[in-house]
């Protein structure tokens, strides 16, 4: 029986992550250090885990309702309001899920229908153009670009928009270029998306994550705009919970209502374990996710000085914990560049074409990393990054 | 101000970074950062850089005791001079005065046991103001100077992730 025959053209056709053939490469190189991680190198608090290994000493083990435990919902609403001005009711407008991942997916499926378009911001997280392309619709990429700070402009989207367009996926604190949008930033792409009644599934994972007395502002808060969006958000970043699987979804009561549908169906609740931390996090986590915060700023002003100082273009990433920098001027491509460093000097780094066709040129290093590694690390690229110059430059003489 | 506290916060997790790193963290020149550290080590803010050791991890054996004192101020002298006077020993890590039933709490750092015994019956026992010790032996280290021991895992995230 030939069993290929036997999978979804949809997912036979699927082009397999380009961070897949890169993951593969690293591991044959034990010793590396690997700026390619996009989670936190802390452990979970403490306090988290221990709440977590209390709960399941006294016992419930049983699934939660479909949308989570109340106690958590209620936390959570509290936290948008108090956090971002966002007001979401607990029992009608939000659902834990496993990760931002599953809300992503339920936001898709729930919305769309064959051949809907939706804009996907670029260079963006892997999963949201595979999960577009699940969900049956097409997705339609909307570049940013580094001359503009990575940030959304509203002549892209409207070069992009067709009567088809159904959504817009944007995530910002942004995964991998570490762009923010500020209130003034959003007011155009606003009422662009008011004129065209387009839905907004907007990942905010990382929105604790901003710099420099910069706060995140959600898209969701705008007047009006709360009907318009699907806010995504989640512990992993914020309280280095990755593997707990827990994030949630804010909606207006009946996008909820369509979501919860499938994920009732397909995930019943998100782990009560999870759920449990999750509700710690947001009680007691505050004070650790701000300590986390002031070593990912010493972290990220040291790898953005170290980067220029090796004469690399680099953005000030204002939130996540992104640097991604052009290595144009080494005469290399992303891959190229990203390849020869692992082989020749053992630093990971993910090469930027992965995260959309404007970060070619781009290669994203993680500072989710100490900053004795970190300073090896920039150490040996820095020897990388001129070795490669040297050669670029005798290349092109030789060629002149 | 409020660089200095900046300054020491990332001396304290770590006093081998090099100047040109702290300037890079802290986003200063190179000779402001040189400037802040000369002037917190010439009021002595930063009293001395030291290094957090494991002797077990070279095979060296060396015994932490705590000992509780009790004393009795003399008439021409108080508790400041008593103190200083046990910490010129050099087994002598920590001296500290305490509220509660014994006035000083000593650290000692030796390599035996016998040490530890040597110590309280021919060093500190003999002194006149002396009245009372009482010996605790630390058994096992778990965090030493804000550190963990033996709890570094290695980092199990995966090398590459989205």
């Amino acid at each position: 029986m030939d069993l290929e025959s036997k999978l979804s053209p949809i997912v036979r056709d699927m082009a397999p992550s380009g961070i897949r053939r890169f993951f593969d490469l690293v591991t044959q190189i034990p010793d590396a250090i690997s700026l390619g991680v996009g989670e936190p190198d802390f452990v979970t608090p403490y306090h988290i885990r221990k709440a977590v290994t209390e709960s399941l000493e006294h016992g419930p083990t049983s699934y939660t309702s479909n949308q989570g435990l109340p106690e958590l919902l209620t936390a959570i609403s509290a936290y948008l309001e108090k956090q971002f001005h966002l007001k979401y009711r607990a029992e009608t407008e939000l659902i834990t899920t496993f990760g931002g991942s599953e809300a992503i997916d339920l936001a898709l499926r729930a919305l769309i229908c064959p051949g809907d378009e939706v804009l996907v911001v670029e260079p963006s997280y892997v999963s949201y153009e595979p999960c577009v392309v699940l969900a049956g619709g097409i997705p339609v990429p909307v570049a940013t670009h580094a001359s503009e700070g990575f940030k959304l402009r509203v002549e892209d989207l409207e070069r992009r928009v067709t009567p088809k367009t159904k959504a817009l996926i944007i995530c910002f604190p942004n995964n991998p270029t570490g762009a923010i949008m500020t209130a003034e930033d959003y007011a155009p792409i606003v009422e662009f998306v008011k004129k065209h009644e387009l839905i907004v599934i907007s990942d905010e994972i990382y929105a604790e994550l901003t710099y420099g007395g910069k706060k995140h502002v959600s898209i969701a808060s705008f007047d009006g705009m709360k009907d318009h969006t699907i806010l995504i958000n989640g512990f992993s970043k914020s309280f280095a919970m990755t593997g707990w699987r827990i994030g949630y979804i804010a909606a207006p009561e009946v996008l909820w209502k369509g979501m919860l549908k499938i994920h009732q169906y397909t995930a019943l609740c998100a782990p009560r374990m999870s759920q449990i931390a999750a509700l710690e996090a947001l009680q007691n986590g505050i004070q650790e996710c701000n300590n986390m915060m002031q070593q990912y700023d010493r972290r990220r002003r040291f790898v953005v000085h170290s980067l220029t100082e090796m004469g690399l273009i680099c953005m000030n990433p204002e939130g996540a914990f992104y640097a991604f920098p052009s290595i144009a001027s080494t005469g290399l491509d992303a891959e190229t560049f990203a390849e020869q460093l692992l082989l020749e000097e053992g630093v990971a780094v993910v090469p930027g074409g992965v995260f959309g066709p404007s970060g070619t040129e781009h290669i994203r290093c993680s500072y989710a990393t100490s900053l004795e590694r970190l300073g090896e690390a920039m150490k040996r690229m820095t020897r990388f990054v001129d070795r490669k110059r040297e050669k670029n430059a005798d290349d092109l003489l030789r060629l002149g | 101000m409020e660089l200095q506290e900046e300054i020491l916060s990332i001396l304290s997790e770590n006093a081998r970074l090099t100047m040109e790193q702290i300037s890079h963290i802290v986003n200063q020149p190179i000779d402001i950062v040189q400037e802040t550290i000369d002037t917190l080590e010439k009021n002595q803010a930063i009293i001395a850089y030291q290094c957090v050791i494991d002797w077990k991890k070279i095979g060296k054996q060396r015994v932490r005791a705590l000992i509780d004192v009790q004393v009795t101020p003399q008439q021409s002298y108080g508790f400041d001079v008593i103190a200083k006077r046990i910490a010129m020993y050099e087994e002598v890590v920590n001296v500290y005065l305490m509220s509660g039933a014994y006035d000083l709490s000593i650290s000692l750092e030796v390599d035996s046991l016998e040490a530890v015994g040597r110590f309280v019956t021919e060093k500190l026992a003999p002194l006149d103001f002396v009245v009372n010790t009482r010996t605790h032996f630390i058994l096992k280290k778990f965090k030493e100077a804000n550190v963990l021991l033996d709890t570094e895992g290695p980092d199990n995230r995966l090398h590459i992730a989205p």
